[in-house]
Order: structure tokens, then sequence, then C-alpha cells
């Protein structure tokens, strides 16, 4: 599903080179949860980025679903993004502006879609992370918790087949963190969607099928 | 779509009041003043009481003299306008008027400034007063001296207060009595040719310039009305060809010169035959609306990258999630345009009080200003552009932002 071949990322300033990757290369097969871990400054959130497209590599190749990402548009790799890829972010990433419905529909307002349809998926992907009866709130009258499930179910409305999750428990307490993890492992389990989750946390990255460690910019494990 | 546009617009207004306040100040007081500006100029301009024939009209305001070091430049005299202008032989009625001038005159022993102008009975056929009683004096009339005058509607409520009828009844300026023989509509002062209060015979003028003074300077104007519009320009050319055939009145001079202008052209003509009037001024108001509109731009321009560049979490947001360049470009352009044209009503209503508080208010005599549709469409064009230009450069600024420094910079 997700193939990185010498991934490599450079960050460059006038003075100094730093190497955030250096030849990762991973296979993410379809339907799998995959979970990267490493200490801080490792270059997790660098190789998600570079996943989902957000961020270009130095060097190397990406494939999704057997498709080369390299030269693709700023029009062709929004319009893959939004059919393919889903994100949820540490600090969730809503938009205050606007309720929790409107949040959820957004990534369907990049999409040929009637508000009606866009009102019933967000409804129905509402429902799913069990917020049904907050959907005219907005993001500052919710719980973190709340927060990151409004978060998973903007991730999921479009039904992208790939979640990127950049530690979505991180600012959770254990409870809660349990709470996300479970939805994340049923979307895993029951839609077959494939997971590549960055976290800090060992409880929860055992829980998923496979871990990929990083130390400095190099897989390790 | 739009309706999510327009509510985080919505939104976005509310979040920071006083930016929003800065914001829409600017755009409605600009709009505003060009409103009222426009409103003005459309009045002037535009409105045709009681010269509605200008169609096939030309109008001589001025008669300059000029030499090495010394210029002279007045309006032309009567005799000026009555003997020399009367010689072209395009058939032509020329209306003759004195310029206005004032005096006092008392009802009651209440002092009443008053305004009165001299003509001559051609002006009554060239212009076109709406008369609300009797009618208009004779050429017989005015060969007499007759003591008669013709005075507007505010003049007749001011001098005899609300009554029906004053034709017959006598009202006095510069201590002489004069009948009145009829009442029309007002004129605004700023029709200057075509404004007065009280308009009289030329010859009962007390000092006498009309027969006396026989140079080309005095202190009247000229409506010259052709047959039809397509004679204006040979009796354009004839005028010409009579002034270069005149020979200065003094040897420090070396050239005179006159114009019988169109309507406009005549409105602001300098005297100076090396710029047209026309020029100079619709430079200068172009210049004037160009600052005034680029001030409160400039302000936007700025306001709105602060208030983009705050909302760049939601920027990377929309990236992350499928929304391109292009498409976030055209979304904070709608949003700037709902905006602008926010600042645009409120401007309109503002215009609206404004211009009845002008009305109302009697600063310039008989001078009723209204918005009319062109005007609002201006007004509306003006609001478009502006959050265009305002928008554009902002929005394609934040539209590069790359999608993890956007979603980093929370």
């Amino acid at each position: 599903m997700i193939r990185l071949q010498n991934i490599e990322k450079v960050y460059r300033t006038d003075t100094v080179e730093t190497l955030a990757l250096n030849k990762v290369n991973l296979d993410v097969a379809k339907g799998e949860f995959l979970s990267i871990m490493g200490p801080s400054g490792c270059g997790k959130s660098t190789l998600l980025n570079i996943i989902g497209l957000l961020d270009e590599p130095s060097k190397g190749e990406i494939r999704i679903d057997d498709q080369k990402t390299e030269n693709l548009s700023d029009k062709q790799l929004a319009q893959f993004r939004n059919s393919k890829l889903g994100f949820i972010f540490q600090s969730y990433h809503l938009i205050n502006d606007l309720q929790v419905l409107d949040n959820v529909e957004l990534p369907l307002l990049y999409r040929n879609t009637t508000a009606k349809e866009r009102k019933q998926l967000a409804t129905e992907a509402l429902a799913k992370v069990g917020l049904s009866n907050r959907i005219k709130h907005f993001p500052t009258q919710l719980s973190g918790g709340q927060k990151q499930r409004v978060a998973i179910a903007r991730a999921i409305v479009g039904r992208p087949e790939i979640i990127l999750a950049d530690e979505p428990t991180g600012n959770l307490d254990s409870a809660m963190g349990n709470e996300i993890m479970d939805i994340l492992l049923q979307l895993n389990k029951n839609d077959g969607t494939t997971i590549v989750m960055v976290t800090h946390d060992e409880n929860m990255a055992h829980k998923t099928h496979r871990l990929v460690r990083l130390f400095d910019g190099s897989q390790v494990q | 779509m739009l309706k999510n546009y327009f509510k985080i617009a919505i939104a976005v207004l509310r979040r920071r009041k006083f930016f929003t306040f800065i914001s829409l100040f600017g755009i409605s007081f600009t709009l505003t003043i060009l409103l009222v500006l426009t409103a003005f100029i459309d009045k002037v301009v535009g409105d045709n009481y009681p010269d509605k024939k200008r169609d096939r009209s030309l109008y001589v305001s001025r008669v300059s003299q000029t030499g090495k070091n010394t210029m002279s430049s007045s309006p032309p005299s009567f005799y000026f306008l009555d003997h020399y202008v009367r010689t072209i032989k395009t058939p032509i009625t020329i209306a003759i008027s004195s310029g206005f001038n004032g005096t006092n005159t008392y009802v009651n022993n209440k002092k009443i400034a008053v305004n009165y102008k001299y003509t001559n009975s051609e002006y009554w056929e060239v212009l076109e007063y709406d008369f609300l009683e009797g009618k208009a004096f004779s050429k017989q009339q005015v060969a007499n001296s007759d003591k008669v005058a013709i005075i507007s509607a505010d003049m007749k409520k001011e001098y005899f207060g609300d009554v029906p009828n004053v034709v017959g009844q006598y009202i006095e300026a510069d201590n002489v009595k004069y009948r009145v023989i009829g009442v029309v509509q007002n004129v605004p002062i700023t029709s200057y040719m075509t404004y007065s209060d009280i308009y009289l015979p030329y010859t009962v003028a007390k000092d006498g310039d009309y027969k006396n003074n026989k140079g080309y300077q005095g202190g009247y104007y000229g409506i010259l009305l052709a047959n039809s519009a397509s004679d204006l320009d040979k009796l354009h050319n004839e005028y010409e060809q009579m002034i270069q055939r005149l020979k200065p009145e003094q040897k420090e001079f070396d050239r005179v010169s006159s114009h019988a202008d169109n309507y406009i052209r005549s409105y602001v003509d300098t005297g100076d035959d090396r710029h047209s009037g026309v020029f100079i001024v619709v430079t200068a108001i172009s210049i004037f609306a160009f600052i005034l509109m680029i001030l409160p731009t400039l302000n936007l321009v700025n306001i709105n990258i602060t208030r983009i560049m705050e909302r760049s979490s939601e920027i990377g947001v929309r990236k992350a999630f499928g929304a391109s360049s292009s498409t976030l470009v055209y979304q904070f352009i709608v949003e700037n345009i709902i905006l602008t044209l926010l600042g645009g009503v409120i401007g309109v209503i503002l215009s609206f009080i404004v211009l009845q508080v002008i009305n109302s208010a009697h600063l310039i005599a008989n001078l009723e200003l209204s918005i009319n549709f062109m005007v609002l469409f201006i007004g509306l064009l003006v609001c478009l552009v502006f959050g265009l230009i305002s928008g554009v450069y902002p929005a394609w600024r934040m539209s590069k932002l790359n999608v993890v420094t956007a979603l980093k910079a929370q």
C-alpha cells in the first residue's frame, strides 16, 4: 500500500545541514496498523509528513497504492490527499470558528458533493466516534478526548484508505488515550483502513500489528 | 461551499472585533466620501434643469486677453455678446444673463439676503424654466425697461410666505420695487449661469454697464442655442474665427481668446488655453479618488495579512485535507469580498444619511443631492475592486505556505 525507498530528508540552513531521515525503507501492507516510535527529534513526524505528502523528501521515492507521487502538481497532490489520506494530529487542529459538523465536513468540501451528502456523511462519521450529540458545538466547548474524536471523524469522513496519526494520544490522559486507541483499532479491524501512527507510548504501540523504531533518522527496527 | 466560506468569514469577522471595525470603517468611510462626491458631480454635471437643450447649446463664460507678461480674463461683456457674437451666420438664439449679485431686502423688518441677475428676453426661450405661475418677460418689456421680476419658488416663500399667488405683487430689491410676473422652480447655485433668486430685465440694471461698456470683458454669460445639434461644430468654428478677427483692446495684449464650449468644458474652463479645464478637473478628481482609495486598500492588505497568518493552522489543515493553493486563494478572496461588500452596504447607508443631512441643512442653495443607481453601481464596483486588490496578495502569499510549517505555527 505504501512503499518508501531510500528516503532521505536534509534540512539546510546557511551554516548547518541536518540529516533528519537517512535511507529509510519501509513497506506498509494494505490493512496494516503500523506504529513508529523513537526519541524526540529522531524524524518520526518528518517521516509521517513525507508519507502524507505534506513534505517532500530530499532523495528517494514514495509510492502509494502503486502510484509514484514525486511529479504530481499542487492540484493533483491536493486531490490525491483528499481521496486517499486522512490525518489526525496531536493538537487536533480543529477550526475553532466552525461547529463540529462543519469541521468534519471539511474534506468533503474539496470533492463533488452536495450539502445534503456532506451532512449525512459527517453525521455518520460522528456517530462512529460516539459524538452524535455534539454536532452543533464549537471545538472550544469540547474536552481534549472529544476534540480528538472530532478529528478522527474528520479523518474518516472521506473514507480514505490510509490514516496517518501523529501522536494522537499525546495530549490525552491514559483513559482518554485508550478510548482513542480503541476507535483506531476498530477502524483498522472493521473497515480495513491502513493506519500509520507515530507514538511515544509503548503500550499503544504494542497494540498495533508492527512497530518501527527510528533513531537519529535511521530505522533501527 | 460558498455557504461554508460565508460562515467562516462571519466567524472571523466576529473574532477580532477591533480589526473588523477598522477594516469596515476604512471601506465604508472611503465609500461614503466617494459616493457623496460622485452624487455632487452627478448633480452638477448631470442635472440639466433649466438648460434642457444642452445638446444644441454652446456656452460662453470667459473672454481672455493675453500679452507677454500680462493676462486679463473675465466673463464677456453684454456688448461683446450682443454685438460681436451676433455676427455669427449660423442661426442662433443668444441667452444673455449677468452673473448673480447679492443684496439685502427687508420684509417686516426681517433682513433677507437676495441674489438677483439680469437677463435678456431670449434667455427665457433658450432655457426651459418651470413656471409655477405667471410667465417670462417679453422683448417689449425689456425694451421698455419695465420693472418686472421673475422670482424663484424659495424666494416667493421667503418674501411673501405661504400664499398661493404672488404675480402682480411687488418685491423690493436693491431699493427698487419690481412687479412679480412669474415664479420659477429653484435652480441650485452650482448651476452658476442660471441660478438666482430674482431675474430682472437687463435694461433695468442701474449701472448701465450693458450700454456703457463697449469692451470685450464684463460680467455676462452667453448661451448660444443652435437650431440643431449638427450645427454645433459649425457654430463652434465660426465662433473661433470671429474671435481671431478681434483685435486686443490694449497695447500690452497681443491676443484675444474665448471659446463657445459645451456645458462641461465651459463649466471647468480655467481661462488658460494651454490646458483644458476638463483635463485638469478629471486628473485632479482621479488623483483624489486614487489616494482616497489606496490608503484603505493598503490598510486592508496589512490587516488581511495579519488575519490570514493567524489562521495558518487552518490553512495547514485545509491543505492536508485536499485544498489546493488556488482553492484557498479563492476562499480568502471570497471572504474578503464579503467583508468589503459589508463595508459597502454600511457605506451606502452612511452616504444616504450624509446626503440627507447636506440636503436638509441647505449648505448649498437649492441643491438636492440624491443617490442614483449609477452612483450606487460605481460604489459597489469600487467595493469589489477593494475586495480583490486587498485580498489577492495576502491570499496568494498564504496559499504558498508549506503545510508542515503552517501546522506547526499553532
